[in-house]
């Protein structure tokens, strides 16, 4: 297996939905590779970055614009 | 922000709502409207449509009061609301055409080797993650993901939908959804290892 390909297989690989005989040469490459080793941890810490990102209510505490907190209680009192 | 009822908890908030106070209405508005619009941005991608979603979940959310459980949190429920009317207008709208993400994928060489010799990150991602900057540059880098790659990340690794829903959603199919998903968080890594390691590097 060389880079390219490990690099094509890490979704299933961090999903757990590589089959068992890719996994092993996956896992050889690996062992073997310390630029791939390192580019499989960069590819799951950025996922962990996204949702951590994300996720923290306190960081999104923007205001409503005005006008929209009219629009919608101007929506609701039509219905 | 005058107007805004003071509350002392979300049950006596809930009583106000279910009671149709008009205060209390306004209020949850105020209390939670900059956050899903924000959740429906990520999702949509333009500003106008952003509004159009949340002002449809909330009018859906004050209709259907009666369903929110009391165990639930306001805010956990509002979220799925405006996800859900957020997917919803993704369905009603016309496909965009594709921008490209290639030049934000890994390079190879001819035998197969990465281009790029990766220098690892400077601290562990809890770490980096544990300051505001760094947050706020990880949702300005998803945002600068082109749009297509951009939903189906944000709906699977944020959202939590799975790849099925996902691939219904946006009218692709499964294969497409994985491949893009695969592509836009590769993609967000080039983005991200420049602010993440040394300068030295």
């Amino acid at each position: 297996m060389k880079c390219r390909e490990l690099a094509e297989f890490l979704m299933d690989y961090v999903s757990g939905e590589l089959p068992q005989e890719s996994r092993t040469h996956f896992e050889f490459h690996l062992s073997k590779c310390k630029n791939c080793h390192e580019y499989l941890v960069q590819y799951e810490v950025t996922i962990k970055a996204g949702k951590i990102a994300c996720d923290e209510m306190s960081d999104e505490m923007e205001d409503i614009p005005d006008d929209l907190v009219k629009a919608v209680m101007a929506a609701r009192s039509k219905v | 922000m005058a107007s805004a009822t003071p509350v002392d908890d979300e049950a006596t908030l809930v009583a106000q709502l279910r009671a149709g106070d008009e205060s209390a209405f306004e209020h949850v508005v105020r209390a939670y409207g900059g956050r899903l619009l924000a959740v429906a941005r990520r999702i949509v991608g333009s500003e106008e449509d952003a509004r159009d979603v949340v002002q449809d979940a909330f009018l859906n959310a004050f209709r259907s009061l009666d369903r929110f459980e009391g165990n639930a949190k306001l805010s956990t429920w509002l979220h799925r609301i405006v996800v859900n009317a957020a997917l919803m207008k993704l369905r009603t709208r016309k496909r965009k055409p594709e921008q490209s993400i290639e030049t934000m994928l890994p390079g190879f060489l001819d035998d197969g080797h990465h281009e790029e010799r990766f220098k690892s990150w400077d601290e562990p991602i809890d770490k980096l993650m544990e300051r505001a900057e760094n947050r706020a540059l990880v949702r300005k880098q998803i945002d600068a993901l082109p749009e297509g790659y951009r939903t189906v990340l944000v709906l699977r690794d944020i959202e939590g939908l799975d790849t099925e829903e996902t691939a219904n959603v946006l009218g692709l199919s499964v294969n497409a959804t994985k491949i893009r998903l695969h592509r836009a968080r590769q993609a967000l890594r080039t983005l991200l290892a420049p602010h993440f390691r040394s300068a030295a590097s």
